[in-house]
Parts: structure tokens; C-alpha cells; sequence
């Protein structure tokens, strides 16, 4: 089965295909994250119109190098949500009708079941179940997989998500957007014990996060800190370390109540190196598996939605000509795929 | 041979389908409902016509001005079906359907087309009846200088005669007493409560197609929004 993956649900438009049997054929990404770095954040009407400037050629593009001609397609896949309803409404639209017009069907997939089912488009692909970390600019969660569609929520961000916070303190230092790598680089060269950052709710029970109070701390340390030539780096490396710190410890912290044995890290903070080093030596202490998708599937892209909606569609969901989307939409509310006789594993 | 037009660009949701010299149409006000609805419509043109999708041969759609997520609604379905169908698009003025709705219904040969654009502007356009035919039409729509967003009360409508004019559109009621100040009078009659409608998108496309005018790809086949300027703080 041969699926086509449509991604819009904000500012970054992903298109792949992805076959049953071979895997990814193809994928690409149109980012804007250059014409909304002038307004210092995305500008919702802004992306919708690049989306529907993009989408179609991209489309043509990854059809192509896929080599695969429209008629050989089995369905189509589209984020449905969370996301800006503006953007997810192009990618919904465009593809809910395409699949309409090739009389296959289609499904409206969860953007952040994409990013949990991502490292399934890898060689070391975890088995169900497993802890999943979802860390990007709009989410911090820790999720219970258990299979596809059975997802449990076990702890959040109670307020920035820590791409967020990575993104504020980055500007807090004044740095251009989108700040996150940029801070990350700035570190490299920081001293880790110049400043004591706090680690929000790591001394409490339970699995949630919170990171506002930590842009507050590096505020107060930069003004409170005469400017001399390391002061950024040490602050953006101190930062860096209390963030790590603190997924890090509420990753083991979930592992251990679950007792899943395999790790699986999503989203765009996933690509921080430091975390990644971090999560290799609790993982390897606790004897649970690591999984990482490679960087393009841990950002936002097509494939991991063509992969999600291959899964559903081979199951025999799909749905009907009515396109809608969701702002919102909770992970927990997701279920396996309607008819699943599918085995569990990819 | 069977065309096909969708609009989504105002609160209307609308559909139609033309095979063998007969035409079908689907009309329905509803905000925020046009993608839920939208398919669906097609498909129930297409059953009661006894036509098959693979049958259709160009798609017109709304490309605006209008309620931009409206517009791209309209855009995202035509630009998907096009694709999967492998047919060309014609990109049609939500104001010229206007107008070709005031020339059908009303017969009128000059026709002040206004809907609201929100934030305290209107679309406009100024359009003349050409003698050109589609079907057993009144004649076409052609556009007078440049389709506008403006403030009411800076529209102008040179060379035109308000008293055998036809003003069309929401932007008559929600503006009236602007408009009437920019011009110096109201036209003759107005017709406020009209929305586009694709039949008449369908006319205006069946039009430019015997013009010669060759169909679109999705990639050149881009929404009109006139207003370009959405963000409120200046790039920093």
C-alpha cells in the first residue's frame, strides 16, 4: 500500500510517500520559518497563504521522485490537528480532495501521532509498548504507547513548552528567531556551573513540567550579571543544563513507574545534542532502548503523516467527503484504528 | 463534456456542474461550513446528472476576494482535485460572479459590486454587461479599471451613471451610508442581499475557455486577496 503524507499544520509544509513493503520513498519540506523570523513568530495568515502557494508543486515534486504516478496511489493521509486551523485547512482541503478525485480513501491523522510513530520509519524501530518524550516548540509530554491509537498522557508542560522556553531564552539573550539551535550553539562554549538555574517541579511527585519560571531565573541573572565575554554562553549553557536535567529525570522517573523498556524521543528539541547524550546515558544505566528518528522525521514533516495515516488506512479506517479540522484535539482521546486486524508491529 | 465550479470566497457554499447543455447547481449559506460541505455537494451533483468525476474536464473556482480561509478552501479543493484528476483550473473574480449575477437576475448593464472585507473596508469592483454569450446568458461581465480594497468612503465609480446602475452585494448593506457620500448618490437599485454564486463563476470560466483562454495548473491558479497587508506590527 502506497500512501501520500500531507503535513500544514503550521509553518512548515511536509509532503512524503510512504510505501507498505519499502518504506519512506520520498519527502520533502518547504520551511517558511525565514518569512516569519521578521515578526519574531509565526503569523498565522501568513503560513496559510504559503501553504497553498507550495503545496501543490511539492506535491507534483515528491510524486516524482517517488516515482510514483497519482494513479499508483492507495490513499492520503493530512494532519486534521492540533495545529492553526488556517494552515491545517490547506493541507485538508487539498488532500481529502485529491484522494476524492483518485476514488482512494483518506484519513485525517493527529500531528502528534505522527511525531510518536516517527521512529517507526527507522531500522530500530521500538515493539509496543514504549515511553514516548514528545519536546518541540508547542509540546512537552510524556506519553504511555502502548499501541497504535493507545496513547496515555502521563505528565505536561503546565505552561511553556520547553522548545518554547528555549526560543524565549534565546531571545531573553537576543538572539535572532527561531532562538532554540541558536542558544544551543552559544552554549557549547558556556561554563555548566557558573549559574544555579532552578529545576521546576523536579523535586515534586508526578510527571509534569514547567519551564516559565526558568526564562525568569535567566532574566534576572543577565541583568543582575555585569556583561563579560562568556556571560551569554555560560547563561545559555546553564539553561540548557536545567532543561536536560529536568526531561531527563522525569523520563527515568516515567520509565520506572511504567516499566516500559524502550525510550522513544519526538519533536523538534529532540535534535539537541546535549539531551540526546544525556537520554543515552540514563537509558543505558536504566537498560531501556533508545529510539530516535533521524533529525528531518524529529521536526515537523510529511513522513511520519504518511507513515500514521499508512498504518490507519491499511487497518481500513478512512474518512468520509466531509473535511474537517481541529484546533485542538487530545492525544488521550485518539483510538486504535477502527476494524484494526493489523498486527501491532510496523 | 461535463465542467465543474465550486465557491466558497463569502458565507455561501455553492456548487455547479454543467453536462450536455444542462447545468446543476448546489447553494447554501453557511459560515464555516464550506469544507465540511463542499464534497459532498459534488458528489450529489454528479449522481443526479448521472456524471462521472473522471468526466470532468476544467474546474472553476472562487479565487477571491473574500474571507481568506473561505478562499482557500475553495483554492485547497480546486488545486487537489485538479491534481487527481489531471485537469486545468480557471481561477474566477468573486466580484465578476457577483456581477454576472446582477446581469442574470436583474439584467442590469452596469453594476457597483461591493462585499465587506472587515476592518472597516470593502472589496470593490465596477463592472459593464459585454455581448458575449454562454448559453442563452444576458451577456458577461467586464471588469473597469482595478478590483479594490479600500475604506467606503474612497470608492469611486468614474464614467458610470448611478441612476441605471445596480449596486450587488453585502457591502451595500453594511456600508450604504458611506458609499452613498464616496459616489454622491446611491445607484438606481442595489441588491444587497446577493452572494456569489458558482453557476455563475461556471458561466464566466465556459467564457474565457471559448475565448481561447487555456486552463491553469494549480501552481499558477492562486487565490486573489487584494489585501496583502495582514500582519498589524512592521517586520522588526
Amino acid at each position: 500500500m502506497r500512501v501520500l503524507g500531507i503535513e500544514t499544520s503550521c509553518d512548515e509544509t511536509g509532503v512524503a510517500v510512504h510505501d507498505g513493503e519499502r518504506g519512506p520513498l520520498a519527502h520533502r519540506l518547504h520551511s517558511q520559518v525565514d518569512a516569519h523570523a521578521v515578526y519574531g513568530g509565526v503569523v498565522p495568515e501568513l503560513a496559510s497563504r504559503d501553504h497553498v502557494r507550495r503545496l501543490a508543486p511539492l506535491v507534483e515534486a515528491v510524486l516524482a521522485e517517488a516515482d510514483t504516478p497519482r494513479e499508483l496511489l492507495d490513499g492520503v493521509a493530512y494532519t486534521a490537528g492540533p495545529g492553526l486551523v488556517g494552515a491545517l485547512l490547506v493541507g485538508a482541503t487539498f488532500g481529502r480532495s485529491l484522494a476524492w478525485a483518485l476514488d482512494i480513501p483518506a484519513v485525517g491523522i493527529h500531528h502528534m501521532e505522527g511525531h510518536l510513530l516517527a521512529p517507526f520509519l527507522e531500522p530500530d524501530a521500538p515493539d509496543f509498548p514504549f515511553l514516548a518524550l514528545l519536546v518541540s516548540g508547542g509540546h512537552t509530554q510524556l506519553v504511555s504507547v502502548t499501541g497504535l491509537g493507545a496513547y496515555r498522557t502521563l505528565g505536561q508542560s503546565i505552561d511553556d513548552a520547553a522548545g518554547e522556553a528555549f526560543d524565549k531564552t534565546a531571545k531573553l539573550l537576543g538572539l535572532p528567531y527561531p532562538g532554540g539551535p541558536e542558544l544551543a550553539r552559544l552554549a557549547e562554549g558556556g561554563d555548566p556551573s557558573r549559574f544555579d538555574f532552578p529545576r521546576p517541579l523536579l523535586g515534586r511527585p508526578g510527571l509534569d513540567f514547567s519551564f516559565s519560571g526558568l526564562k525568569t531565573a535567566v532574566l534576572y541573572a543577565r541583568e543582575e550579571t555585569p556583561a563579560d565575554d562568556s556571560r551569554d554562553a555560560d547563561i545559555a549553557r546553564c539553561f540548557e543544563e536545567a532543561v536536560v536535567e529536568t526531561l531527563v529525570a522525569k523520563c527515568r522517573r516515567a520509565l520506572r513507574q511504567t516499566g516500559h523498556k524502550a525510550l522513544v524521543v519526538a519533536g523538534g528539541v529532540g535534535a539537541n545534542r546535549r539531551l540526546r547524550e544525556a537520554l543515552q546515558g540514563m537509558t543505558e544505566k536504566e537498560q531501556v532502548s533508545l529510539h530516535f528518528p533521524r533529525l528531518e522525521f524529529c521536526t515537523d514533516n510529511g513522513a511520519m503523516i504518511a507513515y500514521a495515516g499508512h498504518r490507519r488506512l491499511a487497518a481500513g479506517e478512512g474518512t468520509d467527503a466531509r473535511i474537517e479540522v481541529r484546533a485542538r484535539w487530545p492525544l488521550d482521546s485518539l483510538q486504535p484504528p477502527t476494524g484494526d486486524s493489523a498486527p501491532l508491529s510496523a | 463534456m461535463s465542467v465543474l465550479a465550486i465557491d466558497t470566497a463569502t458565507e455561501a457554499c455553492s456548487v455547479a456542474l454543467a453536462s450536455e447543455g444542462r447545468v446543476w447547481t448546489r447553494f447554501e449559506v453557511a459560515p464555516r461550513e464550506h469544507a465540511r460541505l463542499c464534497l459532498p455537494m459534488i458528489e450529489s451533483v454528479l449522481a443526479e446528472s448521472g456524471t462521472h468525476r473522471e468526466d470532468i474536464e476544467w474546474i472553476a473556482f472562487g479565487r477571491g476576494p473574500g474571507a481568506f480561509t473561505g478562499v482557500r478552501v475553495a483554492t485547497g479543493i480546486a488545486h487537489g482535485l485538479a491534481l487527481g484528476l489531471g485537469v486545468g483550473l480557471y481561477p474566477v473574480s468573486t466580484l465578476a460572479a457577483l456581477a454576472l449575477r446582477g446581469i442574470r437576475e436583474e439584467g442590469a448593464d452596469t453594476l457597483l459590486c461591493c462585499l465587506d472585507a472587515r476592518m472597516g473596508e470593502v472589496y470593490w469592483g465596477v463592472y459593464r454587461r459585454d455581448d458575449v454569450h454562454q448559453r442563452d446568458d444576458k451577456g458577461q461581465p467586464r471588469l473597469l479599471g482595478e478590483e479594490q480594497v479600500l475604506a467606503p468612503e474612497a470608492v469611486s465609480a468614474p464614467g458610470v451613471k448611478l441612476a441605471t446602475a445596480l449596486g450587488v452585494g453585502r457591502g451595500w448593506s453594511a456600508y450604504s451610508e458611506d458609499l452613498r457620500r464616496a459616489l454622491g448618490d446611491l445607484p438606481g437599485s442595489v441588491q444587497a442581499d446577493r452572494l456569489p454564486m458558482a453557476v455563475d463563476l461556471l458561466s464566466i470560466a465556459e467564457a474565457q475557455a471559448a475565448s481561447g483562454k487555456s486552463p491553469q495548473s494549480p501552481e499558477e491558479a492562486q487565490p486573489v486577496y487584494l489585501r496583502d497587508r495582514v500582519v498589524k506590527e512592521k517586520p522588526r
